[in-house]
């Protein structure tokens, strides 16, 4: 048996959630984008499996930065292609 | 001329033996070019329906001439069909997944479902692989027992029967595959990912060969009046013969091993008419031995059709040649020899109000014969575009006649901006815009302190220069790629010019400890710094002379109200540190522009580091930087022009007393790692903790010989003060180090491949010259002697190996990171900022929400940091914090 673990414990991870219809709706719409021009996350990436994210969802990505304190990233789930 | 075309779609297949043939204008079936008269044959590989190349005959299929027949595809029908070398592993996995009797997927309808569940796009190209279907099963469809199909390169296909227990191999014939390709029903394709509407898998074995037009692959005539063909002509000539016999013999009912060999033959030429470089194939040769450019070699590699004609970029107005330096310059100058000058040109639109102007270039024409004259014009422009070369008589013709509307091409003059670049390209302070002064001589002249940049020296290297054609591009070169705007790097937020070699030695001789000097050589020293007043002298001496310090002289190159402090790369970091009263004068304090104490070397203004140039961007801005960098490489080529500064072999003398103490030294290491070798020996040898006994003597006698090596330099060193150049050079941060003259004049020490001694050779020993089994020192590379004293053979020999691995590391270094650095240019090229803050593609898909996460300039930023709080506090309070 393997011992699951919360990725998102780890110092080096960051944090991971996921995003709700509305506040999709409003990142579409601030950065006037449409949905596939989103960056994109597999959907068996730790992270994205850790907050249960589907294909076709959109992961917020909070990451701690030197620079500028904290830097959000957004990322569309899609389905890892084979091999 | 006709209009643009926006390409719809491009659609990628595989010709059919019937498109091959309705596109053919002409089935080839003789293998000669030209009859005596220099005539094409009719039916030959030059007929004149596949398009002409001689001038005055027109083509027989599209009736132009020459220059306006695009060329037409020509056929030639194989005896018997052949692979295409592009496609084996496409064969090779059909083979291997389809039935060798019905030609179905090795699958059922179950299997297929949960194989491939994401078949929902049709875009999802490799659906199913090879790994999907279990080894020799039996078809789920008729129940055909399925053999292992081999594949050898090039293009051979067998299958493996089992006959009693033996394996037993059975060559596949390419019209045998065909024969199963053609089996595998469409819906099966889709499922490979391939499309059977534009790619039948039997189109991958040719039945029928297209033969180009002859304008791709035109003969040349060669000075004795002799025809030189393409190599693609000479591959096909092979290829037609070969089929013309291999059809005789097939008619004539030869035997099959004759006919065996001949398909092979076909095969192999084929193959190397498409691609002379296969693996498992012998390239086809040309008569001189040349191996010979077929069609993947036209397009492969970086002289082939991608990488050297499509994506190669060449340009007009630019002009090369090798580079020398030139301290007087300013680094935003470049100096241009005059025929470049002469030749290179700007386009002026003449105006009412440059008329006259432009009439003087006019009329000075192409000629300028020395620096002195000012610059002519070589073309003008008339306003339908027309273009008038200037020179002989016209000169004064053509000046009557310029009015507004003409444009005047007017040679270069001191002060235009021109882009200055050598390559490799790395980054972007590899192109910088420099203003032009028209030397003499035949050289591009820079000031070395923008050598670091370019990664220049002037060993020979040669760099390029570009002269901007349009008001805009010239206004961009000004604002964005001057050469004051890009002294900091993006790379660490740094500044990357600054001062090199001469100029730290030079400053560093200048403003070290306390000197005093009187007008007339404080006068020298300034002599290309411009200034309205001397300062206050520093102190007057008892006959009424004035002096000045040398803190004072640097102090007039600063800025008024600088205030930093630092220690200087002279510093040695003292336990207890003495601040002002260093001994070392290595404490920096500049209080209100005044240098107060310390010595200016590379902390201060060197390339890379300039804490002090980057205090002057920051707190003044770029061009007052600029300046500063002219200033300071002036003064300090002065300062060291004050003393003079040479090296010589006798530098690395040392004394009766230090070489006797080195030979001490090293005697005693020597004795140390015998002692060592006796304990391993007795097995009394305690192991360190994770090591076998072997490593631990191994680490702990490369510390007994590093300790030894570094003991004989601090014997030099003592010896050698900062009255030795290479010391000076070392302490100041110049060039080299004090390891560099340790190895010089106390002892060179262990050579070592991939961090460990010396090893490889021959059995239990690295040369025939030591016992088996010798640990000892001088067995294993430890070179005891100077580069002074010069090296034992053996020393010599094992210098050698060390040296070659550093060789071998730089070679490789550079290949690897070309091709990375290839690759990310590839992928990176076309990103762009857009105007709120993201970084996207051209297609509008976001790569990073905030330029690098911080949306800020790296190049703005200090070392890594947002802002640099520790100087900027120090800067007001005066004072280290
Ligand atoms: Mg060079
Ligand atoms: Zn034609
Ligand atoms: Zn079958
Ligand atoms: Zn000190």
């Amino acid at each position: 048996m393997s011992i699951r673990i919360n990725v998102l414990d780890h110092v080096m991870v960051p944090d991971h959630q996921a995003m709700s219809e509305e506040e999709v709706q409003a990142l579409l719409a601030r950065y006037s984008i449409t949905f596939d021009q989103l960056p994109k996350v597999f959907h068996d990436d730790p992270g994205v499996r850790q907050v249960n994210g589907k294909v076709g969802d959109v992961v917020r990505i909070i990451r701690q930065s030197h620079t500028a304190g904290i830097a959000e990233a957004y990322r569309l789930v899609v389905r890892r292609p084979k091999k | 001329m006709p209009s643009p075309k926006r390409i719809g779609k491009i659609k990628f297949g595989l010709l059919s033996p019937k498109e091959i043939r309705t596109m053919s204008v002409r089935k080839i079936i003789w293998a000669d070019t030209y009859d005596d008269d220099g005539f094409p044959y009719p039916q030959g590989l030059m007929d004149l329906a596949l398009g002409v190349i001689d001038p005055g005959l027109r083509c027989k299929t599209c009736d132009q001439k020459a220059a306006d027949c695009p060329g037409h595809f020509g056929h030639i029908e194989l005896a018997k069909p052949v692979i295409h070398v592009g496609y084996t592993r496409l064969i090779r996995k059909l083979l291997r997944v389809t039935c060798r009797a019905c030609g179905r997927l090795l699958l059922s309808p179950d299997e297929i479902k949960k194989v491939s569940i994401t078949a929902e796009d049709e875009l999802g190209g490799d659906v199913l692989t090879e790994k999907d279907i279990k080894k020799e099963r039996s078809c789920p469809h008729c129940g055909e027992q399925q053999l292992k199909v081999n594949f050898e390169k090039p293009t051979t296909f067998s299958e493996v029967l089992l006959e009693d227990g033996k394996k037993n191999e059975h060559k596949l014939t390419p019209a045998d595959i065909r024969a199963r390709l053609e089996r595998i029903p469409d819906s099966d394709l889709k499922l490979l990912g391939i499309n059977p509407d534009v790619a039948r898998p039997e189109w991958t074995i040719l039945t029928v060969l297209p033969v180009p037009p002859v304008t791709m692959r035109p003969s040349i005539i060669l000075e004795n009046g002799q025809r030189s063909e393409d190599d693609l002509t000479h591959k096909l000539v092979d290829i037609i013969r070969i089929n013309q016999r291999f059809k005789e013999n097939q008619d004539a009912g030869a035997p099959q091993l004759i006919i065996e060999d001949l398909w092979e033959l076909l095969q192999y030429h084929v193959t190397t008419y498409l691609d002379n470089e296969v693996a498992g194939c012998p390239p086809a040769r040309h008569r001189s031995g040349r191996p010979l450019k077929t069609l993947s070699q036209r397009l492969k590699g970086k002289d082939g059709r991608f990488r050297g004609s499509l994506s190669g970029k060449r340009v007009n107005f630019s002009a090369r040649t090798v580079i020398s330096p030139n301290p007087n310059l300013s680094v935003t100058e470049v100096g241009i020899p005059l025929s470049i000058a002469i030749e290179m040109t700007v386009p002026v639109r003449v105006t009412a109000y440059n008329l006259e102007e432009m009439r003087e270039f006019v009329l000075r024409g192409p000629e300028r014969k020395s620096l002195k004259v000012p610059c002519g014009a070589n073309y003008v422009i008339r306003p339908d575009n027309r273009r008038l070369r200037l020179g002989g008589d016209n000169l004064e013709t053509i000046a009557e006649q310029i009015e507004p509307g003409y444009t005047v091409e007017r040679q270069l003059r001191d002060g235009d901006i021109v882009l200055f670049n050598r390559q490799p390209s790395l980054h972007r302070m590899s192109i910088m815009a420099h203003r032009i002064k028209v030397m003499d001589g035949k050289t591009f002249r820079l000031n070395p302190a923008v050598c670091p940049p370019y990664n220049a020296d002037f060993d020979g290297d040669e760099m390029n220069l570009h002269v901007p054609q349009t008001e805009e591009a010239r206004a961009e070169a000004a604002i964005l790629v001057a050469v004051q705007e890009n002294i900091l790097s993006p790379r660490f937020g740094g500044p990357i010019i600054g001062g090199i070699h001469d100029h730290i030695s030079g400053i560093f001789m200048l403003t070290h400890d306390l000197r005093w000097f009187t007008k007339s050589e404080i006068l020298y020293l300034l002599k290309y710094f411009e200034f309205e007043h001397l300062p206050e002298p520093g102190k007057v001496e008892e006959d009424g002379t004035p002096m000045w310090s040398n803190k004072q002289v640097f102090s007039m190159i600063l800025p008024d109200g600088l205030n930093m402090v630092f220690r200087a790369s002279s510093c040695i970091n003292c336990d207890e540190c003495k601040y002002t009263d260093c001994e070392r004068d290595a404490f920096v304090r500049v209080i209100d522009g005044q240098l107060e104490t310390g010595t200016i070397d590379k902390k201060s203004i060197g390339a890379f580091d300039g804490a002090i140039l980057n205090r002057i961007i920051r707190q003044c801005g770029m061009d007052r930087a600029s300046q500063f960098i002219d200033d300071m490489t002036r003064l300090s080529i002065r300062g060291i022009m004050i003393d003079g500064f040479s090296f010589g072999i006798d530098d690395e003398d040392l004394s009766k007393t230090e070489y006797g103490q080195i030979e001490d030294e090293l005697s005693k290491a020597k004795d140390d790692v015998d002692r060592r070798i006796r304990i391993f020996q007795e097995g009394q040898l305690e192991p360190m903790p994770g090591r076998t006994p072997e490593e631990t003597l191994e680490m702990q006698i490369m510390q007994v010989l590093g300790k030894a090596r570094d003991r004989t330099g601090e014997i030099a060193g003592r010896h050698l003060g900062l009255g030795n150049s290479a010391v000076l050079m070392a302490v100041s941060g110049a060039r080299g180090s004090m390891l560099n003259l340790t190895q010089m004049a106390g002892c060179i020490g262990q050579q070592s491949v991939r961090g460990e001694r010396i090893m490889r050779g021959y059995e239990e020993r690295t040369l025939p010259h030591y016992k088996r089994g010798d640990r000892g020192a001088d067995a294993h590379g430890f070179i005891l002697h100077s580069y002074k004293s010069g090296l034992s053979p053996t020393e010599f020999f094992f210098h050698a190996i060390g040296g070659r691995e550093g060789l071998v590391d730089t070679a490789v270094r550079t290949s690897q990171s070309g091709y990375l650095q290839r690759r990310l240019i590839n992928a990176l090229q076309d990103l762009k900022v857009a105007y709120d803050g993201t970084v996207r593609t051209t297609m509008g898909r976001i790569i990073q929400f905030k330029y690098g996460e911080d949306g800020t300039d790296p190049m703005k930023g200090s070392f890594g940091d947002p802002v640099d709080v520790k100087g900027l506090v120090e800067s007001v309070l005066k004072e280290e914090v």
